[in-house]
């Protein structure tokens, strides 16, 4: 057969030709903008008004932004010298005003000579946290971790050390109960003990204590009035309190919803709707309003401290949302395994299923610590200085009055990155805790 | 030889209402019940004193006494004369209102961004992209003040219409004037109202028009029957392509049912189209939306928007390719697969998530005090609980408004859940 084939073929090549270059519209640029630009005619519509949406927002944005004019001290002489320039007042951002009043931005009226104590409570709270968001640090560090919200409450309200040290010995109490009357007892007597004895030492002993203590030993530094908060300072405190006071809670509340004993579960689940059905601002109203008739006669506390109590509240009925929906995702092979082991509930949760579940829900529960953060700009209806108080303040000021999208430009744009930064942890975390091998 | 023992009869031990799991759970029950009812008499009890402290009753008689303040846009009839529970249902249709455009419009927004944010096209995915994470990044409150500033600074106001040569100028066909003020849109009236209002006209040479609640009523009703009588002639052809195998062609026949009666209807009600036109340093006639209702519209569902983008992104992510793939296999044609395979499992996924950002956007309506727009929270929680001093019924009232309406919604969605759900154990 081969014979007869090589006898009826003329010619056959016997080297390769060179590889040729491929044809200019399948390489590079040209080929990347066809498969993804103009890859129909539908597509190149969208690409050409696109492109044009962007050049329109940015060519009004970029010229406004590279004419801001940066020392001036009052919008008047910010116009003058951008009309020195022969530009109109729209053509050019005044970013003076921000130069000027960073700082009650930043920190509200919080006294200027003390501006070191809420950056000292950042970085710390910052070295705190580190070791619970990143798994790799040492876990020695938790120990700072559990120091720092008594550290930086005393750092920003200021006052004697006493009392968030005695409030701080209530856990060491708590802890040191549960250990020794569970050893004594037994292990629910320990429980019992150490919520029962913490809560009569703060209701009786730490005020009196924390006072004869501040008699003898007056470490005290310069007390502030949370009234002086505000502007970031103001929002950050809101939003970090909540978020760590929510957690936990939230997790309870979760666990209770989804338990199986009925009264327990009843009371969850009309406190996490009633909870979420009526918007936070009518939630901030009644804190503002309506918190002293509920309260003894007489009592009448911090509006900030009420403020962090009503969004905690709010944001763990959220969370608990969050939680019970990873709790229901878990297969009921994992919750039948783990009463086959014969852990009892609070093991099997701790062990099994809340691992699991919470690995579940972080990006709804990031999402909702999100959606706290930015709520906190609502306490302006209540009449706290939160960032968008402080626009107000600063519009109604005589030097800056008039003045609009420098200020919503700068703070929408710290919100931005917090939340921002915020979202990509989540989608962080989520990449380190993913198991399965898809 | 067989030994029958009874178990051991152990008297009740108290010890057992800890360690006995028979009976702990209702230990813990009676001890939460306790604890519970304890706490809610504490603060009811320290409610009635306060109350008796400061010499006021609790009483909901106020809601029947003239509000005495007036209400800038209202849908039912209102004067500062009537009373404070009507004052309350005027801001309750408010809020309504806007959460209902809101929901439409955020709707439309999240379908389009989500589709267009997997779209293959580099450009447009990183532009929605972009206007998603600005959105859900920064704060609502901040949306609608910026919004709000930007229609009352940024837009021409009535008087630069005015003159020869004006600075600005109606648009869409000369019909809507976007002003600093607010936004003019025409309105419809009829010549031959069935509802008995008295008919002026509306410029000089237009006939007289009225409108009332009975002619949009009747229009909505034919409306209605005519989608009744569509879904009819659906079925039908579904029919008998089952029984024949053969599909009538509906189109067109559906096409005349729905507009040959509407048409109808229009006419003999006169139906007439009257637009907004300056009259001094204003405009009048037409409907007058105020920038705070649009504001609010605007930012509430851009924001919700970009949520229900990422929510129909994740649905539509989350039907396997698999799926598609056996439809294509199976010989459905790419909208049958669509339709019947592909939809209702990323509906199952769409739909919960999308509900809830409904009750959201409600919720979120709350915000209008940002921009003054006279919603419930604005007139019974606001302004009626100032004149009249009733903190306690007021917020009451508040809150059960929004409670009511998110425990319906949250029971529609469980019923949409429990039917789409997939079986398991």
């Amino acid at each position: 057969m081969s014979d007869t084939h090589a006898q009826t073929v003329r010619y056959v090549r016997e080297t390769m030709l060179p590889e040729r270059e491929p044809p200019l519209a399948e390489t590079g640029v040209i080929k990347w903008m066809r498969e993804n630009l103009f890859s129909s005619w539908i597509n190149a519509i969208l690409t050409i008004v696109s492109l044009y949406i962007i050049f329109v927002v940015l060519s009004a944005i970029i010229p406004w932004l590279l004419n801001s004019v940066w020392d001036a001290e009052s919008l008047t002489e910010c116009r003058e010298i951008l009309a020195a320039q022969g530009l109109s007042s729209h053509d050019g951002a005044c970013g003076a005003v921000l130069t000027a009043r960073w700082h009650q931005l930043v920190f509200g009226y919080y006294p200027s000579e003390l501006y070191w104590r809420p950056i000292l409570a950042l970085a710390l709270f910052l070295v705190g946290i580190a070791p619970v968001l990143f798994a790799n640090l040492p876990r020695q560090m938790l120990l700072v971790s559990a120091a720092v919200p008594f550290v930086c409450f005393w750092l920003l309200w200021g006052g004697s050390v006493w009392f968030p040290v005695m409030i701080a010995l209530g856990f060491v109490l708590g802890y040191l109960a549960m250990v020794l009357v569970g050893k004594a007892l037994s292990p629910l007597a320990g429980i019992i003990a150490a919520i029962v004895l913490p809560i009569l030492y703060w209701i009786f002993l730490a005020g009196p204590l924390a006072a004869a203590m501040a008699d003898v030993i007056p470490l005290r530094i310069e007390e502030v009035q949370s009234r002086a908060f505000g502007g970031f300072m103001l929002s950050v405190v809101i939003g970090l309190s909540a978020i760590i006071l929510s957690l936990p809670l939230g997790i309870l509340l979760a666990l209770a919803r989804q338990s199986n004993l009925f009264i327990i579960k009843t009371s969850a689940v009309v406190f996490i709707e009633v909870i979420r059905g009526v918007p936070l601002i009518v939630w901030l109203f009644t804190a503002q309003l309506l918190l002293n008739y509920f309260l003894p006669r007489g009592t009448n506390f911090d509006l900030t401290l009420r403020v962090i109590i009503m969004v905690t509240l709010f944001s763990s009925a959220y969370i608990a949302e969050v939680v019970r929906g990873g709790l229901a995702a878990l297969p009921k092979g994992q919750y039948e395994g783990a009463d086959s082991l014969g852990l009892d509930y609070w093991q099997s949760m701790r062990l099994i299923i809340l691992p699991q579940a919470l690995k579940i829900s972080i990006p709804g529960i990031v999402n909702t610590f999100i959606g706290l953060f930015k709520d906190t700009t609502l306490v302006v209806f209540i009449g706290l200085f939160d960032p968008l108080g402080i626009a107000g303040a600063i519009r109604a000021s005589t030097e800056w009055n008039g003045i609009y999208w420098e200020l919503f430009v700068f703070i929408g744009l710290m919100f931005f990155i917090a939340c921002y930064s915020m979202g990509r942890y989540s989608l962080y975390l989520e990449k380190k805790l993913q198991r399965e091998h898809r | 030889m067989t030994t029958l023992t009874d178990p051991p009869k152990d008297r009740f031990r108290f010890s057992q209402l800890i360690y006995d799991t028979r009976y702990r759970s209702i230990t813990i029950q009676v001890v939460a019940l306790v604890l519970i009812v304890a706490a809610l008499t504490w603060l009811v009890n320290n409610t009635v004193e306060n109350l008796e402290e400061s010499g006021k009753t609790f009483s909901f008689a106020f809601l029947g006494q003239p509000a005495g303040y007036d209400i800038n846009q209202m849908l039912i009839e209102y004067d500062n004369q009537m009373s404070h529970g009507r004052a309350a249902l005027v801001g309750i249709l408010n809020t309504l209102l806007v959460a209902f455009l809101g929901c439409v419009a955020a709707t439309i927004i999240g379908v389009f961004v989500g589709v267009l944010r997997l779209s293959k096209n580099w450009v447009i995915s990183r532009l929605m992209a972009v206007y998603v994470e600005g959105f859900r990044n920064i704060p609502l409150l901040l949306w609608i003040v910026l919004i709000f500033a930007f229609l009352s600074e940024g837009l021409p106001q009535p008087r630069d219409f005015r003159g020869e040569d004006p600075a600005a100028s109606m648009s869409v066909f000369d019909s809507v004037a976007i002003t600093g003020r607010g936004t003019y849109i025409p309105r419809v009236g009829f010549t031959n109202s069935l509802s008995g209002n008295e008919a002026v006209a509306p410029q000089e040479g237009m006939p007289p028009l009225a409108s009332g609640l009975v002619d949009w009523l009747v229009i909505i009703g034919v409306v209605i029957a005519s989608i009744i009588a569509m879904r009819y002639v659906s079925a039908r052809a579904n029919r008998i392509q089952q029984a024949t195998g053969e599909r009538p062609n509906t189109l067109w026949p559906n096409v005349a049912i729905f507009f040959v009666p509407l048409g109808i209807v229009l006419l003999l009600l006169g139906a007439t189209i009257s637009q907004p036109y300056l009259r001094g340093f204003n405009f009048t006639e037409g409907i007058f939306l105020r920038n705070s209702l649009i504001a609010l519209w605007l930012a509430l569902s851009l924001y919700t928007g970009a949520f229900i983008a990422e929510i129909v992104r994740a649905g539509i992510l989350a039907v396997s390719k698999g799926q598609s793939e056996a439809a294509f296999a199976l010989g459905l044609r790419p909208n049958r697969t669509m339709n019947l395979v592909i939809l209702p499992q990323a509906m199952r996924v769409i739909v919960p998530p999308l509900i809830s950002q409904y009750l959201n956007l409600t919720k979120n309506s709350s915000l209008a005090i940002a921009v003054g727009y006279m919603d419930v929270r604005a007139t019974l929680g606001g302004i009626t609980i100032n004149q009249t001093g009733r903190e306690l019924e007021g917020m009451l009232l508040l809150g059960g408004f929004y409670l009511s309406l998110s425990l319906i919604i949250s029971a529609v969605m469980n019923y949409y859940n429990n039917r789409t759900k997939l079986m398991e154990r």
